[in-house]
Parts: C-alpha cells; sequence; structure tokens
C-alpha cells in the first residue's frame, strides 16, 4: 500500500534505514527527514501497530472511567457508518438524471441510519483527505506544515465570500471559480511561509502557527458583528452570507437538506491521484523529494531549495484551500465565527498524513479512519445512551493525541518492528541492519 | 575581537541613540493625543511624528539599518494612530485609555501568557521545542480547578496543577527526549492530548453544569492607602499574589539562567549538547529537568487563568493563549526580560483589543492577530533577526 520507495531514484535503488546525524553546528536533518526514516522502516504493520495501541489506551481511559470499552467501541463502530457495507441485500440504485434504476447489493436510501452515517462519515473523509494532502505534500520537501488549519480557513472565507457573491453566475462556472480562488486564498496563505524559509530560514512550523492564528481572528473578524462579509439579513448573528444555489456542488448520495455527501468526495479522490502523480511522474515531484531527503544533496545536484519550498507549499496549501471549499460549497453553505474557532480539521490532517505515511493511498485510508472516529464519535453519531458523546469527542481528541505521540516515536515504532522480526527470526535469517545509534 | 567590537561600538553608538530617540518620540507622537495631555490638533502628532522619523532617516545615512527603520515606522505609525485620536470624542478616548486600569488589565492578561513564556524559555534553552506549551497551560488550568474544589484551598489547587502540568511535561519528555521522537509532533500530541483528557474528565466530573460558583480563588493583594480610581490603586492596587509572584519568577529565571553554573549548563545543552556531554553533563537529565520546569510554569499560568482570574473552567479556555507564550517567547528573542516583556506586549494587545470595542467590534477581534503578526515580523528578521538556541528541535543521542 506504501509508495515504492526502493525503486526511488533518490534514494540509489536502496532501501536503507539509517538514523539522520546529529553533528550539532553542522548539517542539522529536518523534521521530515527524521520522520522519513519511521516511514522508510515497518510497512503497514507499524500504522496498524500504532492505530491499536492508540484505541487500547483509549479502551483503558473508557474502563477506568466506569463504561464498558466493548459496548462503546461497537456504538462508535455504529455511528461511523461502516457497518453499512455488511447489510447485503436486495436493493437498487437510482442513475442520476434520468428515471432509471438498477440492481444493488445495498440499501441506498440515506433514511436509514448506517447509510445516513456513512454519508456523514464520508464528508469529513473527504475534508480530511485534502487537509491530509496539505501535511503530506510540505513533508515530501521535507517541510512540516502545521498551517493546514490556517489554509483551511483561508479556503473557506474566499469560497463562501465567491460563492455568496455573484447569485447570476452559471453553476458550473460559479463552483469553479469558488474553488479555484479558495485554492490560491490557501496557496497564498502557505507560500509566504515558504517564501520566509526559502529567503531568510524562519522555520516553517514558527511561521504557520502564526498563521493558523492570523487566519482565525481575520475570519472571526471578516464575520463577526460589524465584520465587511457579515450576513445582511441579521446583523445580530456572526456568520456569513448563504452560498447561492448556483455555488453548492452537487450532491451526490443523500438528502441535501440533512447534510448529503457532495461530489467534493471526488475532487478528494482525485486530489489523491494529482498529488500520487505530481510526485512520482513530474520534475517537480522528483526535486521536493529530493530537497525533502536531503536539501544539500539537492543543492548540491543543481536543484533550486528555495524555490522547492515556495512551490511545495503552496501546493500544500491549495490542498487545504480545496478543503476549506468542500466543506463550504459542499454541506455547510455558509461560514460563522464560530465554525473558523471550533474546526480543528486542519490538525486532524497533521495526524491524518503521518499515520498515512505520507503518500497517496495511506492518506486516504488514514482520513477514513479519522472522519469514521470524529463521526462515529460525534452527537449525531454515537448512541447516547450507551455512551455520552461529549465525553467521545473528547476520546477521539486523545486517540488522536496517542496516534501522534506512537507515529512521532521513531524508536518506539522501530523497537515494535524488530520484535516482530525477532519472532521471524527462525525463518528469516538477515535482520535489518539496526540504525546507527538507536542503542 | 573586542577592540573590533568596540570600535564598531563606539562608531555606532550616535546614530544608534539617534535611532532609539526616534522610536521614542515616534510613541511620545501617538502619547500626546491620549489622555492626559489629549491634544486635540491633528498637526501635533504629525509634527513630533515627522521629527521620529527624520530621526530615523539620518540614522539610516549612517547605516544604522534595522533600528533606523523601526524608529521610521513607530513614527508613521505613531502619525496614524495620534491623527485618529484626535479625530476621535474625547468621551471615548476617556474610557479606552485610563492608564490606571489600563495597566492593571495588561498585567491581568499578560501574567498567564508570562508564565507560559518564562517556562517555555527555559525549555527552548535546553534545545527542546514545546508546542505543548498550550495543552500544558488547558491541563493547569483544569488541574487547578479540580484541585482547589476537591480539596477546598486554592495553594492545594495551584499544586495539583503544577502536578498535571508536569506530568504532560514528563510524558512529552519521555517521547522527545529518550524515545527521540520528534519534539513538533510530540507537542501537538501533546495539545490534542490536553484537550481531550480535559475536556473528558470536565465532564466526567462536573457534567454540564461546569465547576461549582464557590472554587477557592487565588487571592488578590489589596495595598492598603491605594484607593480605587486613582492610577497607583487601579494599576497596582488589587493585582493577584499571581501576578507578583511573576515578577519574582522572572528575576529568579534571569539570575538563573545567566548567573548559575545550572543556567550556563542548560545553555550549553541548548547550544551544544555533545560539547556539554563531554565535560559531564548530562543532556537527558538537563533536558528532562527543563522540560518539567517549563511543563510545570505553563500550568502555574493555566491555573492563574482558572482559579485566579475567571473562576471557573470551561473546554479548552486557555483558546491559543499558550501559542501567543510561544510567540512570546521568540519574540523575545529566547530571553527571560525578553519573553517577559513580549507576554507584556501582547497582555497590552488583548486588555486593549477589548476596549476598542467600543469604537467597533469588529476593530477590536481584528486587534488579537496583532501578538501573532508581529511574531512573523520578528521572525521574518524585519525588525532585527531572533536567533534560537543552536540545537534546539533536535533530539540528541548519547555517544
Amino acid at each position: 500500500m506504501t509508495e515504492p520507495t526502493n525503486r526511488d531514484p533518490v534514494q540509489g535503488g536502496q532501501v536503507e534505514v539509517d538514523a539522520p546525524t546529529q553533528e550539532p553546528g553542522g548539517y542539522a536533518p529536518s523534521v521530515a527527514e527524521r520522520l522519513a526514516f519511521y516511514q522508510r522502516a515497518g510497512g503497514v504493520v507499524t500504522p496498524l501497530i500504532t492505530v491499536i495501541l492508540a484505541f487500547f489506551a483509549g479502551g483503558l481511559v473508557v474502563l477506568a472511567t466506569g463504561h464498558n470499552p466493548l459496548r462503546t467501541y461497537q456504538a462508535v463502530w455504529a455511528g461511523t457508518g461502516l457497518n453499512w457495507f455488511f447489510h447485503v441485500g436486495n436493493y437498487h440504485i437510482d442513475i442520476p438524471f434520468t428515471g432509471h434504476h438498477v440492481f444493488f447489493w445495498w440499501n441506498t436510501d440515506t433514511n436509514g441510519l448506517a447509510a445516513y452515517n456513512l454519508t456523514q462519515t464520508l464528508i469529513l473523509t473527504t475534508t480530511l483527505i485534502l487537509t491530509g494532502l496539505a501535511v503530506a505534500f510540505a513533508f515530501r520537501c521535507g517541510l512540516f506544515n502545521i498551517g493546514g488549519q490556517g489554509q483551511y480557513t483561508a479556503g473557506a472565507i474566499v469560497s463562501v465570500w465567491v460563492g455568496s457573491s455573484w447569485a447570476h453566475m452559471s453553476q458550473g462556472l460559479h463552483v469553479f471559480l469558488a474553488i479555484a480562488l479558495a485554492m490560491v486564498a490557501g496557496a497564498g496563505l502557505a507560500a509566504v511561509a515558504g517564501f520566509l524559509k526559502a529567503t531568510v530560514g524562519a522555520h516553517e512550523v514558527i511561521t504557520t502557527i502564526m498563521l493558523n492564528w492570523i487566519a482565525y481572528w481575520v475570519g472571526s473578524f471578516l464575520f463577526g458583528r460589524g465584520g465587511p462579509l457579515q450576513n445582511s439579513a441579521d446583523i445580530s448573528v456572526p456568520i456569513s452570507n448563504d452560498v447561492t444555489p448556483s455555488g453548492k456542488l452537487p450532491v451526490l448520495w443523500g438528502n441535501s437538506d440533512l447534510q448529503a455527501l457532495h461530489v467534493g468526495f471526488f475532487i478528494a479522490l482525485g486530489a489523491l491521484v494529482v498529488f500520487w502523480l505530481m510526485l512520482n511522474r513530474t520534475t517537480l515531484g522528483y526535486q521536493v523529494r529530493a530537497v525533502g531527503y536531503n536539501p544539500e544533496a539537492a543543492r548540491y545536484g543543481g536543484i533550486n531549495v528555495a524555490r522547492n519550498y515556495v512551490y511545495a507549499m503552496a501546493i500544500s496549501g491549495a490542498f487545504a484551500g480545496i478543503g476549506g471549499a468542500a466543506d463550504i460549497l459542499g454541506w455547510q453553505y455558509r461560514l460563522g465565527v464560530l465554525d473558523i474557532q471550533v474546526s480543528n480539521i486542519g490538525f486532524i490532517g497533521i495526524a491524518v498524513a503521518l499515520l498515512g505515511r505520507n503518500t497517496a493511498v495511506g492518506v486516504g485510508l488514514a482520513a477514513l479512519l479519522f472522519g469514521a472516529l470524529v463521526n462515529g464519535t460525534s452527537t449525531r453519531g454515537l448512541d447516547a445512551s450507551i455512551f455520552p458523546p461529549e465525553l467521545a469527542g473528547n476520546l477521539t481528541l486523545m486517540i488522536q493525541a496517542l496516534v501522534l505521540l506512537f507515529v512521532g516515536a521513531d524508536v518506539l515504532v522501530l523497537y515494535i518492528w524488530q520484535a516482530r522480526r525477532h519472532l521471524r527470526l527462525g525463518r528469516r535469517p538477515a535482520a535489518p541492519a539496526r540504525p546507527e545509534g538507536t542503542a | 575581537m573586542n577592540a573590533f567590537a568596540g570600535t564598531v561600538d563606539r562608531y555606532a553608538q550616535t546614530p544608534r541613540r539617534v535611532a532609539w530617540a526616534g522610536i521614542v518620540v515616534g510613541t511620545l507622537a501617538f502619547w500626546l493625543a491620549l489622555p492626559p495631555v489629549q491634544a486635540r490638533a491633528p498637526w501635533v502628532p504629525i509634527v513630533v511624528g515627522l521629527l521620529a522619523v527624520a530621526c530615523g532617516i539620518w540614522a539610516l545615512t549612517r547605516d544604522v539599518g534595522r533600528l533606523a527603520w523601526g524608529a521610521v515606522a513607530v513614527g508613521l505609525i505613531g502619525i496614524g494612530l495620534g491623527v485618529l485620536a484626535t479625530r476621535s470624542s474625547t468621551g471615548h478616548l476617556g474610557s479606552v485609555v485610563t492608564w490606571g486600569s489600563l495597566i492593571g488589565s495588561t498585567l491581568v492578561w499578560a501574567t498567564p501568557l508570562a508564565y507560559a513564556a518564562v517556562g517555555g524559555m527555559v525549555n527552548e534553552r535546553s534545545g527542546v521545542v514545546n508546542i505543548g506549551l498550550e495543552g500544558m497551560m488547558l491541563a493547569g488550568a483544569f488541574f487547578g480547578c479540580l484541585g482547589a474544589d476537591k480539596f477546598g484551598s486554592w495553594e492545594m489547587g495551584l499544586l495539583i496543577a503544577a502536578a498535571g502540568g508536569a506530568g504532560f511535561a514528563l510524558l512529552f519528555a519521555f517521547f522527545a527526549i529518550h524515545l527521540r521522537a520528534d519534539q513538533i509532533v510530540g507537542g501537538t500530541a501533546i495539545n490534542f492530548l490536553a484537550l481531550g483528557v480535559t475536556g473528558y474528565f470536565f465532564i466526567q466530573v462536573y457534567g454540564q453544569n461546569g465547576t461549582p460558583g464557590d472554587l477557592p480563588r487565588i487571592p488578590n493583594v489589596n495595598i492598603g492607602g491605594l484607593h480605587e480610581h486613582t492610577f497607583f490603586g487601579d494599576a497596582i492596587g488589587h493585582l493577584n499574589i499571581m501576578i507578583w509572584a511573576s515578577f519574582v519568577l522572572l528575576i529568579v529565571a534571569h539570575v538563573g539562567l545567566f548567573h548559575t553554573p545550572l543556567g550556563l549548563r542548560l545553555r550549553a545543552v541548548g547550544e551544544h549538547p555533545r560539547a556539554a556531554e563531554t565535560v559531564g553533563i548530562s543532556v537527558y537529565a538537563t533536558r528532562y529537568v527543563a522540560v518539567t520546569i517549563s511543563g510545570i510554569l505553563a500550568a502555574l499560568g493555566g491555573a492563574y487563568l482558572s482559579i485566579g482570574f475567571v473562576g471557573s473552567f470551561g473546554e479548552n479556555m486557555t483558546a491559543g493563549r499558550g501559542f501567543i507564550a510561544l510567540a512570546a517567547v521568540i519574540f523575545g528573542n529566547w530571553r527571560p526580560f525578553g519573553a517577559y516583556a513580549a507576554a507584556i506586549l501582547f497582555g497590552a494587545s488583548t486588555a486593549l483589543s477589548f476596549r476598542l470595542a467600543v469604537y467597533s467590534d469588529a476593530a477590536s477581534v481584528l486587534f488579537q492577530a496583532l501578538p501573532y503578526v508581529l511574531t512573523l515580523i520578528a521572525v521574518a528578521g524585519v525588525i532585527g533577526r531572533s536567533i534560537p538556541p543552536a540545537a534546539v528541535g533536535r533530539p540528541y543521542t548519547k555517544q
């Protein structure tokens, strides 16, 4: 499932697990480089172990506070809507834009709870794929973009502004314009961090944190009371104007009054493909990865490192910006100050990218996992008689945190990985070379 | 080397002083338009501001660079704000700018930031980036409430808060130091974890009703003889114990960091861990201590927020203050007085933003972005570069 790193031109056809150098004063290993180390070790197994450990620890908290973890996780599972796939029967599906319908194995009627929950999970997955890609792309260039949240907000602000203006535009053009401008907004915000990194060497983590909060307050200002983009109907409510019908994304599945799955889902899947193609089949992608593995070597090889920093950040921001637009034009249709202030979908993107090992397929699967988890523990998804959703939302945060903690700890992951190898030592004579300095 | 620096100093001295004077005069341009002087004629700030710009330009021709640009900027901003102030009604000005209470509320808003910023500085000086300050503050806010409530005293509240902060810090330290996890990923995880843990136990313990109204609060120090509605009475007459303690903390941090062997060791570990280890300093132990101190201090800042100032706990009540504290560390150039001054500046911007609401709600909201914008400018190197400890953010492998 992971990208075949052993065929990587930069790596010289070898899978090498080597600890980054630690010489102070000399060349400083970037965040991405250190995590790339984790990324090369352990295949699919380590993310799985990570997730299992995190869920296990979360279960312990549930148990310690007097709830039944098994029943809780069962209820969360039901809340995700993924159980829908297990109810196979004889149903039919409508063919869009025609009166016909054909045989289908699953019941697509969203009046059913499972189908409805699944649409909600997929709505979240859509956004998480995009915010996850925003982290992952920068990461492959050796940059840690924790500004996904701000770039998402910038995209949401611009798309709600475009979507609620120019009501007489044709739908296709309106939607395209709103998404394109949201993309530019996200890219622009991220490019600031890339530019500062490239020119004065300002650490992108610090600058993206600052930009996150600038986006947060600017958004609160724009749609807040007396703000320039506040709605014109009721000035006591700090919220934007509604997106006009021509600016809405077409509904794919479900009833649009109750938040239906929108075609943004396909935009996100398309973004995964674009991400993969861009990284693995273009010159830009090659350069980005080269810089990510070793900026000094890339510079020596004639690659303009500074320019790649700016490009990589801009492309990252563009993904997050589309994410913001997808939420606004797909199901939210308006943006309130509260929406901006409570949103943390950009931060979950960090966990998505790291758990998905910054590869296209991995990000897609991790986004589905976190989308399901967030929806399964939401007030709407979770059966409140089994476990209070207010607690469950916080449980999700804890599980996310634990995933991040374990993902970041390459030594721990390697240890588990090698313990697994130890078990199979009888069949595999050559144990992997232990990286220098992990002893 | 020293002789060289001395020569440069002697030549640079006068233009630098003029540039500094320009900055002071630029500030004066704005100040003159405010109470108590409150010049109503727009030419007053313009003339004084232009004087500041002139100082800056003169210094620019003498190769002072950034400081001179600073003087020009302050002069122009002084003109702009000064003219705005002369346009605003005296009633509004009077309600926004009452220096005594403005200073008082600046200290109130700055104190949580100051604790976390000094903590963050200690920990960055040891070579560990702590993005998790926000989470540790939040933990302090919640456990402070819990301790004060369950044991019925604010002292226990502070103690439990410190223990909570230290707990999160130790977890972070274990992953960041021993397991050599990436510090930024670990810090982000700590933020999520603190948000989840405090939110979970807040609802588990207090349910939907929130913390009880009769929480024991950290008391204020009422200085006899300083009456309300006087300058000193409003400014320092009724400050919380924690605010006074933060002054002590500042002195201790400065002396500890720059005038004791322990502080030297701490800085050595942050600048060149291998060299430090070579002379027998334990890098791991030093970093553990530094991270734990930062967790305790951030938690005390959070506890001041919950049981000192607000008197209750709400989910995610720190709302980004940990990140402002992080910004203060950077803006303050990784020095105790610098970090504290930055905390005061950011506290003042918060205090002022609430008062600006009399002019416009929207403007007061936008004003809250100021700390982040200033920090962005500072790291961009426009006004003096911020230079972090050399080994910050890099895990150390024992030899």
